[in-house]
């Protein structure tokens, strides 16, 4: 068995405002071995970026974190000190950000902001830092990478700026990589590039990666586990053929039924949508959070406890007081 | 970078003509120059010869064009009640001012930025509170009688400071404060909303998440980029600052250009009020335009491009 | 566990239900601002000295008696402090606290009357730039950028002692001079409303530059409008003591805070409180406006706090 990098459990983010106590993320659980993808897929809002927030500890400072784990190669992180995180942080955890235009300083140069992480972390000279900058942004696949070093971010296109931001990500040879929507503000068709680079960059260095992401099409092309999640919570968690060829949780196959499948989806055929709105997750909410939404919802599914079950194959877990089963008549085409 | 510069320049050269103007003009503000000069009680005979010698008697184009060259090439007039060059008495004066002007400013930021860097790390704490506080009171606060109540406090109460001249550098202190306490409110709100911006941003998320320790995050990559708009500030204020000496330097006694301009403006001095707005509106052109240009270099957007 | 789940539930969809309306939500907003509440409270006070001046003053502004001069203020230890003159009398003997009340009127009006030039000449400048853009926002930046090279104080001392000081000739002087504000404020905010799509739907329809300008820009610039009015005529009230501190301002004997100030600063020494009793009014009206324009600009906008 390959070695866990991350491993988190019953993770929860809680925020104070005016109406009460906001809970954006509620017990979460999530592991990522060496080598392996994990895909976090949730439509806005549902707590993913705050998630990943939470395990670097980057939470804004009006945000509380809670969790039983965070262990980052066996080692605990949970109760770590900001000057503990903060030599971990950029070193043997990295982050990418969704927006690239304005994840760059615009005062400093390419050059600095790459070689400045590594330095925090190494005690390596100018010239080192120097070198092992050129190295990946040539890997990132920036050409004339030793030029691009003395440039500001104001002078890249949008593409370039995420490559710069993964050589980042890399400077220091990080266990694991969280990614938050990497291509989201990106053109279509460097999307696609970007993710790719991200999947060889990670089987090359053999990191841990977590993606996460709201486009199940990434999904499909480069998880090996994906954890759906819906207001907070984990709703379905399995590896990648489980979740797309038998997916156990009404929100999952929702999500799923809203994708048009090349070679399945007939023409003219309709495709699903899921009615009504994310609940407000302002104070303590019982039962399931997706029980307003779900057409299979019962009086049960409100009151409940919902806690994840096994599904049929070993791995597999989904939130649903239905057996796997019965979620297999979900509906959602009909809805829109 | 260079494009901008001239076309920035070009302006700066355009802004100060007109201001030559108009401070031109302002001798025709009290009707006849002529009977302004020649002084109180003067004859029909002595205006006649004043109109003849300044040349007011020809069309006003010529006399602003002569100005002008005159002023150019440093000769800014002759100060009838001073039996004086002008320019000699404007440059006698002004390093004081000046003097004045830097220790001011530098008093204003030494206060202000901190507050400010402190107010923005801390929002709504008590640090922000005294910040806001000091802000509010700074701005309502007229400089003649908080430059007074400084004299009674720190001169007549405890006899720290002296209250008048140029003698020693204790002389600056008070007038210093009061004439860079108005500044500070100014500052300090902008310092702090900069900051507040700043360190919401994405980038400054990206330096926490390379590990970078809290005082690198705040001084190389928040304060660096919410400092530059205050260079500008601070730019402009200086050159509030040089125009509100004037009162500052009444009170004082202190012998600058700001003195002088009471001085000249209590006697009528017309070439010397003339040349006083021209040299400071001129000044403030020049330091705005320098400021600009800092601010170019230090923006890496406007610099590489 | 579920009889408490089954009561919560129908609190939060009555705390929908009761959610306040947008009169009650700025109401409970301007009572909770306290710097808006104390702004207004001293500004109401400062303004009904003002209106009633004559009604409520002990004495007359101008009323000269020689031998009753420098009578110190109630509070002070002296036998000579009196309650026929709370707050003492000046050099020449004309009771204090009338003079303040007279005095406040000519600190309103000059502070309103130049705040509304200015207002008129900057406004109008700012928003024909910020709405036509182009080579006529260039001109505009062109007249901003000149006027701020002047020195406000130093042009004001000179003009005034050139076309001679009066009230009104203060007035003008300084509304002619302080406008810069009011055009920087409004052309940008005009830039920012100009290409919203509610004043794009305006042009499609065809309504006229006059009634979009009125009509649709106006209403959405007021709120920074207003705010920029209370700064400038506090920077009015502030400007026009500076110049009577130095004598240009208002004559004598009318009762100026400032020109009071300028009057009592040789006797600072022996009685101070001739020159703190104005310069409190003064920070104290300066003070009302400026927490009032803060207030107003918090409780309409409250996004824009900070």
């Amino acid at each position: 068995m390959s070695e866990r990098i991350l491993e988190v459990e019953d993770l929860a983010v809680s925020i104070p405002v005016s109406a009460g106590l906001l809970r954006p993320v509620q017990g979460i659980s999530l592991h990522v071995d060496r080598g392996e993808t994990l895909c976090i897929v949730g439509e806005s809002g549902c707590g993913k970026s705050l998630t990943s927030l939470a395990i670097m500890d980057l939470l804004p400072k009006k945000a509380k974190r809670t969790a039983n784990h965070i262990r980052l190669a066996g080692e605990e992180l949970g109760d770590a000190g900001e000057r503990v995180m903060s030599d971990i942080r950029g070193n043997r955890m990295s982050m990418i950000f969704q927006e690239p235009m304005t994840s760059l300083n615009p005062a400093y140069t390419v050059g600095n902001q790459l070689a400045e992480a590594l330095k925090r972390h190494k005690n390596v000279s100018d010239a080192e830092a120097r070198d092992r900058a050129i190295y990946l942004l040539e890997k990132v696949g920036i050409t004339a990478a030793a030029s691009r070093l003395g440039q500001y971010p104001h002078q890249l296109s949008g593409g370039l700026r995420q490559r710069v931001m993964i050589a980042m990500a890399l400077m220091c040879g990080p266990d694991l990589i969280i990614a938050d929507e990497p291509t989201t503000a990106l053109d279509v068709t460097i999307q696609a590039q970007i993710l790719h680079l991200l999947a060889e960059l990670q089987r090359e260095f053999d990191m841990g990666l977590v993606l996460i992401t709201h486009d199940l099409g990434v999904v499909a092309r480069i998880a090996d586990r994906v954890s759906v999640m819906y207001a907070g919570q984990i709703v379905e968690a399995g590896s990648a053929e489980q979740i797309f060829t038998s997916p156990a949780h009404p929100y999952t196959r929702g999500l799923l039924e809203c994708i048009p499948v090349p070679g399945k989806t007939r023409p003219g055929e309709r495709l699903g949508a899921i009615p009504g709105i994310v609940p407000s997750l302002i104070g303590d909410m019982p039962g399931c959070h997706f029980a307003s939404r779900c057409p299979l919802a019962h009086g049960a599914c409100n009151t409940a406890q919902v806690a994840l079950q096994d599904a049929s194959d070993s791995g597999h877990a989904y939130r649903c007081v239905l057996p796997a089963s019965e979620t297999g008549t979900v509906d959602f085409k009909g809805a829109a | 970078m260079l494009i901008y510069a001239v076309k920035r320049f070009g302006i700066a050269i355009l802004v100060a003509l007109t201001v030559s103007v108009l401070s031109f003009s302002m001798i025709y503000l009290s009707g006849d120059p002529a009977i302004a000069l020649a002084g109180e009680g003067a004859s029909q005979e002595d205006i006649e010869n004043v109109r003849r010698v300044y040349g007011f008697d020809r069309p006003i184009i010529f006399q602003y064009v002569d100005w002008l060259l005159n002023a150019l090439s440093g000769n800014l007039g002759h100060s009838n009640y001073l039996k004086s060059d002008v320019a000699s008495v404007i440059f006698e004066r002004l390093p004081t001012t000046m003097i004045l002007g830097a220790c001011a400013l530098g008093f204003a930021l030494i206060l202000s930025i901190p507050l400010g860097v402190l107010a923005a790390i801390r929002p709504n704490s008590l640090i922000d509170r005294i910040a806001l506080t000091i802000a509010v009171i700074g701005q309502a606060m007229p400089s003649f009688w908080f430059a007074l109540t400084l004299i009674l406090w720190f001169s007549i109460t405890w006899r720290l400071l002296p209250i008048t001249g140029t003698g020693s550098w204790l002389n600056f202190i008070m007038p210093s404060i009061a004439l860079g306490y108005y500044v500070t409110p100014a500052v300090m709100r902008l310092t702090r909303a900069g900051m507040m911006e700043v360190l919401s941003s994405d980038y400054i998320r990206t330096a926490r998440a390379k590990g970078l320790r809290p005082a690198t995050v705040l001084f190389k990559h928040a304060l660096r980029n919410a400092i530059i708009p205050v260079v500008s500030l601070a730019a402009v204020q200086f050159g509030f600052m040089l125009g509100g000496s004037i009162v500052i330097e009444t009170i004082f006694a202190i012998n600058g250009l700001g003195f002088l301009a009471w001085e000249s403006i209590q006697r009528a001095d017309l070439p010397m009020m003339q040349a006083i707005v021209l040299v400071l509106s001129v000044f403030y052109i020049v330091l705005t335009f320098l400021a600009d240009m800092l601010n170019a270099f230090l923006d890496p957007r406007i610099r590489v491009s | 566990m579920s009889d408490a789940v089954s009561t919560e539930r129908p609190i939060v969809v009555t705390a929908q239900i009761l959610e306040p309306s947008p009169g009650a939500l700025m109401r409970r907003r301007i009572f909770g601002h306290t710097g808006f509440m104390i702004g207004i409270v001293v500004l109401a006070t400062i303004f009904f000295m003002a209106i009633f001046a004559p009604l409520i003053s002990p004495g007359d502004p101008y009323d000269q008696v020689l031998s009753r001069k420098l009578i110190p203020p109630i509070w002070h230890d002296s036998a000579k402090a009196t309650w026929e003159h709370p707050l003492g009398t000046d050099l020449l003997g004309r009771d204090y606290l009338t003079r303040l009340f007279y005095g406040a009127r000519i600190s309103l009006l000059i502070g309103f009357a130049a705040m509304l030039i200015s207002g008129v000449i900057g406004t109008t400048l700012g928003v024909i730039a910020g709405y036509f853009g182009g080579r006529v926002d260039m001109v505009v930046n062109f007249i901003i950028t000149t006027r701020l090279s002047m020195p406000v104080v130093l042009v004001a001392l000179a003009v005034v002692s050139l076309v001679g000081s009066s009230l009104a000739m203060v007035i003008w002087v300084l509304g002619l001079l302080i406008w810069d504000r009011f055009a920087v404020v409004m052309r940008s905010a005009t830039m920012q409303v100009r290409n919203l799509d509610f004043v794009t739907s305006a042009q499609a329809v065809g309504c006229s530059t006059p009634r979009i300008l009125f009509a649709e820009i106006m209403p959405n610039i007021a709120n920074s409008l207003i705010v920029i009015a209370t700064i400038e005529m506090a920077h009015a009230i502030l400007l026009e003591a500076a110049l009577s501190f130095l004598g240009l301002g208002v004559q004598p004997p009318e009762p100026s805070w400032g020109l009071m100030i300028a009057e009592a600063k040789g006797m600072m020494f022996f009685d101070a409180w001739l020159i703190a009793i104005p310069g409190a009014a003064l920070f104290a009206l300066v003070l009302a406006i400026n927490l009032l324009g803060d207030g107003i600009r918090d409780v309409t906008a409250p996004e824009n706090r900070n």
